[in-house]
């Protein structure tokens, strides 16, 4: 009796991928994690529509997107603050709504961060690869049909309406992300640092680099002054794993950030981002500007822990109710 | 490296030693299933161990594969396994094949004896999915990268950078020198394993024609 449940694209915008929290476990094939960007909106836009956390969404980058509701389905948009409007009327994000069927969600455009993400209650249908449902563009597998939504493309939800009763939890507002045009994103120096003259490391760590236009899900690329290597080292070195994260400096002396579709690389890492920052990578545009602080490992570490137990911990009290409620 | 992943550096060279250095302590590591590891990534001269520091310390991870890496002599490793790939040299589907033998001062015949002579060694499988780095080939054959990278390499492009020879697994930009193109499918991400080669495999090279190109099946 059920008929095509899910959604329809109406325009899949500037560039709107399924992912979940990546593919691990095959970097010995070459194989990188691909994934969502911000984890962190994802992993939150799941428990609000009340999936596991490790589902897969959509992301969608600064404008455009449009789909219509094939049949009730309970949904939540995190991230990017992208003017999220259900029949051209303003979406509230970070709290789960029931999308009517043939009611249409669209993205205005860009008033903060870089990509939104929509979780549907239920699960996406696609074809599991390698463990996850990710789509690797640059190798062009995985997601739908391992290539970004186009107009016309079915997305299948099973059983939405067991989620339904979902809708109306809320992120706890003091939590609700802000996204800047200015970050600063804290770093784990090396591996290696120790091949950078120390005027060069002064250099990373005091400039406030701009994001150059040529930025996607490969890679931030900054512009700013030259980071110099010491005299002695050749321009790249014999390639080795990265992750993301990893902040490369090729042969011009300019920072590039490394994101998820990138498993190994042939130049120098001066550092690393912190994974409690990791999120923030993909809410960085073009055009914003990035600062570097230097933190330790075990600083590191307790910045992860934190960003953990506030997931964890992540709803308002109703909510946690509501949440034991359906579980009964 | 950063707060999630550790670096094993087992030397500062491009080497079948030291790669072999690598492919024990990989071989190692993952068959000790350490929970907490997220990937392992074998390379060139080192192993990188990405891990989840919510689920392992990253002193015991170091102290684990430290052990690992202290029994190793003891470990018996699987052997490689020799792989012949075959190849079209030449014309629409090597490009630089005439450049590089007139780099050499030879004729492209010489270029192709040259590159089907050794039996290659997998470095490492990166770059992008399936991408095997292999080397070396013989000291007259060197040769280096494109100067200018191409926007659109096929596919199945065999190509060489210094002392090393590669296999583009599906279309990409690259800088390599494309000698030649191989039918057979590199990278498949629904294959068990989704990748034909493998870190440590031995690989040897015979010539097709186009013809047998074309009708390949594997």
């Amino acid at each position: 009796m059920a008929a095509v449940e899910g959604i329809e694209v109406l325009s899949p915008g500037l560039q709107t991928t399924i992912q979940d929290l990546g593919r691990f476990g095959f970097g010995r094939y070459g194989v990188p994690p691909s994934g969502a960007l911000d984890s962190f909106s994802l992993r939150i836009a799941n428990r609000l529509v009340d999936n596991p956390e490790d589902q897969a969404g959509l992301e969608t980058t600064l404008m455009g997107l449009r789909f219509k509701a094939l049949n009730d389905v309970c949904i939540a948009v995190t991230g990017a603050n992208l003017r999220p409007q259900v029949n051209q009327r303003p979406l509230e994000m970070w709290r789960s709504h029931v999308l009517k069927q043939n009611e249409i969600l669209s993205f205005a455009g860009p008033e903060s961060g870089c990509r939104a993400y929509v979780a549907f209650g239920g699960k996406l249908k696609v074809l599991p690869l390698l463990g996850s449902l990710s789509t690797n563009l640059p190798a062009g597998f995985g997601g739908f049909e391992g290539r970004p939504l186009q107009k016309g493309d079915v997305l299948h939800v099973d059983s939405p309406t067991l989620k339904l009763a979902a809708a109306g939890r809320e992120l706890r507002h003091q939590w609700i992300p802000e996204y800047p045009s200015t970050w600063t994103l804290r770093i784990v120096w090396g591996p290696q640092d120790g091949d950078f003259t120390d005027k060069g490391k002064r250099i990373f760590i005091n400039t406030l680099y701009a994001v150059s236009s040529q930025s996607d899900r490969t890679g931030i690329r900054l512009n700013g002054p030259e980071i110099a290597r010491k005299s002695h080292t050749a321009e790249s070195i014999i390639s080795e794993g990265l992750i993301s994260g990893s902040i490369q400096v090729p042969g011009d002396g300019k920072p590039i950030i490394i994101l998820g579709e990138t498993v190994t690389g042939g130049y120098r890492k001066i550092a690393t981002v912190a994974s409690a920052d990791l999120p923030l990578l993909g809410q960085i545009k073009p055009g914003d500007k990035i600062k570097f602080a230097a933190i330790s490992l075990e600083e590191a570490h307790r910045a992860l822990n934190e960003m953990e137990s506030k997931i964890r911990s992540s709803f308002k009290t109703s909510d946690h109710v509501r949440e034991q409620g359906a579980g009964r | 490296m950063g707060d999630r992943a550790v670096l094993v550096e087992l030397g500062d060279d491009i080497s079948p030693q030291i790669n072999q250095k690598v492919r024990g302590l990989y071989i190692g590591t993952k068959g000790h299933r350490i929970k907490g590891i997220k990937d392992l990534v074998p390379s060139y001269r080192s192993l990188m161990a990405v891990y989840d520091p919510l689920v392992i310390s990253l002193n015991s991870l170091e102290s684990k594969m430290n052990e690992i890496w202290n029994a190793l002599d003891d470990a018996r490793l699987p052997d490689p396994r020799t792989v012949e790939i075959p190849v079209v040299y030449g014309d629409k589907y090597g490009p630089d094949l005439e450049w590089i033998a007139d780099y050499h001062k030879m004729t492209p015949q010489d270029v192709i004896r040259l590159h089907t002579q050794p039996t290659y060694q997998v470095y490492m499988i990166g770059f992008m999915p399936g991408y095997p780095y292999m080397g070396e080939v013989p000291d007259e054959l060197v040769t280096p990268r494109r100067k200018t990278p191409l926007t659109h390499v096929p596919g199945g492009s065999v190509g060489i950078a210094q002392k090393q020879t590669g296999i583009y697994p599906v279309a990409s930009p690259g800088g390599w020198q494309i000698i030649g193109r191989t039918p057979v499918r590199l990278f498949d991400p629904q294959g068990k394993p989704p990748s034909f080669l493998e870190m440590g495999d031995r690989v040897k090279f015979f010539v097709i024609t186009e013809q047998e190109l074309l009708r390949w099946r594997p």
